[in-house]
């Protein structure tokens, strides 16, 4: 048996990400990479937390309750869990043979992760240009560029990523070899999105209220 | 080395060492590259005995001292320690669960080549306009205002060298969860292969801490971040946390593996069952938890507090309890066993009264009252040597004569082994014993030199003298892999002709696809048992068919080498105006070797029944 074989959607397995000795590691090794990264995330937010509104004149430097503005942070949190929710689409047509439909569901999410990337560079830049708060302006804006930063680097990760796995695959349809990399990538996009909410209640409600 | 590559060639047999995903050959190269370091950091650890042989010396100048004591720590820890066990894990571990190779052979790969890079640049700091001087702990109030590039190097050599690390986590837990052969369930695992699973689980948490701790180190010296800058709103107690949340760990990432290999090597030659088999693994995973919760005893002089200080000197005293379960299991497997006083033995032997006096000492350094006193002292370096010589090198060397017949095929001599041996246990004493009292008598640590007349002349050159012995020891040591590899005489399956894991059942060294047919695990140590009812070879689990294999490749060397160069483009951005274009070449080069590997499929290839059948006849070994 070949893992490109062709199925139909009667003979495809019920997960096939699984289905193989290869898929089956990937699954593993990925969700404790994961584990990995929550770490990562958790040491970066804890930085930040430590370093929030620590600047060198507390009286005049701009601090959290200057910066954030809810609408703009609003709209990247309703794009990016909406990409979550098409990512979702997208595997369920995955585990139904359904490849079409599985790119067509991507190539949602990859636009609505674009959207929210695009959001972010402005408001980086809007940060930078209207407020002067640049990445070595103060410990607080070191910390709060690291963390989101580091999320939005995932973001591009994840963006690469799962075009590759459109553009490479595209001709050829879903097998038991491809299939493990799919499920993956749509993993990983829903821990930048878990991660992304935590961002956005720690430094963006947290940083407005407190 | 095999007799294939011989019959090919030099050439041939570079680009196989290169490519390979075999995690046999992997574990050789992590042994080799380990070992090249642990000889580089034992000669900074000569120079700095050498210094201190006697008072107001000026072998070397302070500056350069700071530099020899910061490699010496580094190189020992991250690259000669972790990596010479991450070697016998890739080794033994897939053999002794009965697998065919690691869950990814790839990574498994470049996880090598990136701690190999990431060593490298490290080292090439010491040609570059000097090494790091901060200490291996690099504390950010130091390491900020250190004016060479070298604490530049230290930032990215072990930020490339980490993410090796955690890539070979990963692969061994997944390794050892999916692929134990049929009936190796978990209460059956080889103890080697569970600490091996226990040491993966805290690399993969505890090297994400210090991941960032580098990256923000990173940030601020090359990029110009505030994170521990004062002046802008910064702490530099950050970096202390971070350090020893991963820093802690890091010492059961060493000493559970130096555990598992001691277990190994007692229940072997007391030809006894481990006592305690199900404690072993409950202390482990044990061990394992609380090396998370204790980070805070290596800051007790930093002002936390005393309700702090006192819940962290608790739990660190917890650790003990553990720990003894495991010494009184090892002496009640010795006891009564018949045993045999190899070189192995005899590491393990000595390894427990050396290990338990540097228990104790921990016991001591973990009150956070009397810590006041020891801290940045010689009772501290003592201490900590006392662990970790005492402990993980001396399981390094045990393993190293225990396993050598598995990896090569033949012998060490074990006359010169024992030699080594006595060498080695009186130099380590010597050299670290006396440590204690000057520490007691007041002598601080990481100071390039002390004056006469304070009755510390007679404990350093005592300590010194105790150092050059140690050194004496390796050169045998060395010696005798030359002479065995000389006369290459070959041995059997189980050269020692008394193990009990399914490693010993497989030719030495094993085929690239190590079992022929998966094996039938049918209790904890069922080599013994299969042995014990008069049979050669261990019940199979299947019948001989196909064999799936994976490709080598070039790739991990083409990403490790991206970043790599990416590193220099880092560290000389601000000075030089190339710096940006080779920043951004060399994560080109990384990247898109990783696009490479993305796209390129790799289905890998099949060993037929047939070829495997005529390898039987012949008595073939890869």
């Amino acid at each position: 048996m070949h893992v490109e074989q062709p199925y139909t959607p009667k003979t495809w397995p019920e997960s096939p990400e699984r289905a193989t000795l290869e898929g089956k590691n990937k699954f593993l090794g990925f969700w404790l990479f994961l584990g990995g990264e929550t770490v990562l995330f958790a040491s970066l937010f804890a930085t930040y937390l430590a370093l929030k509104d620590k600047v060198p004149n507390p009286a005049t430097d701009v601090l959290a309750k200057d910066l954030f503005e809810l609408p703009l942070a609003f709209l990247m949190t309703m794009l990016l869990l909406t990409s979550s929710i098409t990512s979702v689409y997208a595997i369920y047509h995955m585990k139904n043979y359904h490849f079409k439909k599985m790119q067509a569901w991507l190539l949602i999410t990859v636009l609505l992760g674009l959207g929210f990337l695009g959001l972010e560079i402005y408001e980086f830049y809007h940060y930078t240009h209207e407020y002067g708060f640049g990445f070595t302006t103060s410990a607080f804006s070191s910390a709060f560029y690291t963390l989101v930063g580091f999320h939005g680097a995932h973001v591009v990760f994840g963006l690469g990523w799962i075009i590759a796995l459109m553009v490479r695959n595209a001709k050829r349809g879903l097998s038991l070899y491809n299939a493990p990399k799919f499920y993956v990538a749509s993993i990983y996009w829903h821990f930048i999105d878990v991660v992304w909410v935590f961002i956005f209640t720690v430094v963006y409600l947290m940083g407005m209220v407190g | 080395m095999s007799t294939i590559a011989q019959k090919r060639g030099f050439g041939a047999a570079l680009w196989d060492y290169l490519t390979t995903v075999d995690h046999k050959k992997i574990g050789i190269l992590y042994i080799a590259a380990g070992g090249f370091f642990f000889l580089l950091g034992g000669l900074e650890a000569l120079i700095i005995r050498i210094q201190l042989f006697a008072p107001n010396s000026d072998f070397i100048s302070a500056g350069l001292f700071n530099e020899m004591l910061t490699m010496h720590g580094t190189t020992m820890i991250f690259l000669a320690a972790m990596p010479l066990l991450i070697g016998f894990m890739n080794l033994i571990m897939p053999l002794q669960i009965g697998a065919r190779d690691v869950a990814f052979p790839f990574l498994n790969s470049l996880g090598f080549w990136l701690f190999f890079f990431g060593g490298l640049l490290l080292n090439l700091s010491w040609f570059l306009g000097g090494a790091p001087d901060a200490g291996w702990t690099s504390y950010a109030s130091l390491a900020l205002n250190s004016t060479t590039h070298g604490i530049d190097y230290y930032a990215l050599g072990i930020q490339i060298s980490g993410f090796g690390t955690l890539m070979g986590g990963i692969n061994f837990l997944v390794t050892i969860i999916n692929m134990r052969a049929p009936g190796m369930t978990y209460m059956r695992m080889p103890l080697f292969s569970w600490t091996t699973f226990i040491a993966s689980t805290l690399i993969l948490f505890a090297f994400p801490p210090l991941t960032v701790a580098l990256f923000m180190l990173t940030f601020d010296r090359m990029f110009d971040a505030n994170f521990f800058n004062v002046v802008a709103g910064g702490n530099t107690i950050i970096w202390e946390h971070f350090f020893w949340i991963f820093g802690h760990p890091e010492v059961y990432i060493l000493v559970l593996p130096t555990f598992g290999i001691f277990s190994e090597i007692f229940a072997t030659f007391s030809r006894k069952r481990l006592f305690g088999y199900s404690s072993m693994v409950f202390a482990t995973v044990l061990i394992g938890f609380l090396g998370f919760m204790v980070w805070a005893h290596h800051m007790f002089t930093v002002g936390l507090g005393s309700i702090a200080n006192a819940i962290f000197a608790v739990a660190s005293f917890a650790i003990g309890v553990p720990t003894g379960i495991k010494i009184f299991n090892w002496l009640f497997t010795a006891w009564g066993g018949s045993i045999k006083f190899t070189t192995p033995m005899m590491y393990a032997a000595a390894f427990i009264p050396s290990f338990v006096m540097g228990g104790v000492t921990g016991i001591m350094v973990a009150m956070a009252p009397a810590d006041y006193q020891f801290h940045d002292t010689y009772f501290v370096v003592a201490h900590f040597h006392y662990v970790i010589v005492g402990g993980v090198v001396l399981a390094i060397l045990a393993a190293t004569h225990f396993y050598w017949p598995k990896m090569f095929g033949t012998m060490l001599n074990e006359t010169l082994g024992k030699i080594t041996f006595w060498l080695f246990l009186i130099g380590f004493h010597l050299t670290f014993f006396i440590q204690h009292f000057l520490g007691l008598m007041g002598m601080p640590r990481r100071v390039a030199t002390f004056l006469p007349g304070q009755g510390l002349d007679a404990g350093n050159f005592i300590s010194s003298i105790g150092a050059l012995l140690m050194g004496v020891a390796v050169l045998i040591l060395l010696y005798n892999i030359i002479v065995t590899s000389v006369k290459n005489e070959k041995v059997g399956n189980d050269p020692w002709g008394d193990g009990r894991t399914l490693e010993w059942s497989l030719p030495s060294p094993p085929p690239h696809y190590n079992f022929k047919q998966l094996p039938l695990v049918r209790g904890i140590d069922t080599y013994w048992i299969e042995k014990m009812e008069g049979k050669k070879e261990v019940t199979a689990a299947e019948p001989v068919g196909d064999i799936h294999m994976p490709n080598g490749s070039i790739l991990p060397i083409c990403i490790s080498l991206g970043f790599f160069i990416a590193s220099f483009g880092a560290i000389y951005r601000q000075e030089h105006s190339w710096g940006l274009a080779v920043l951004i070449i060399g994560l080109v080069i990384a990247f898109g070797s990783m696009l490479i590997r993305s796209l390129k499929d790799d289905h890998g290839y099949h060993i037929t029944k047939e070829e495997l059948l005529n390898d039987n006849d012949k008595g073939v070994r890869a």
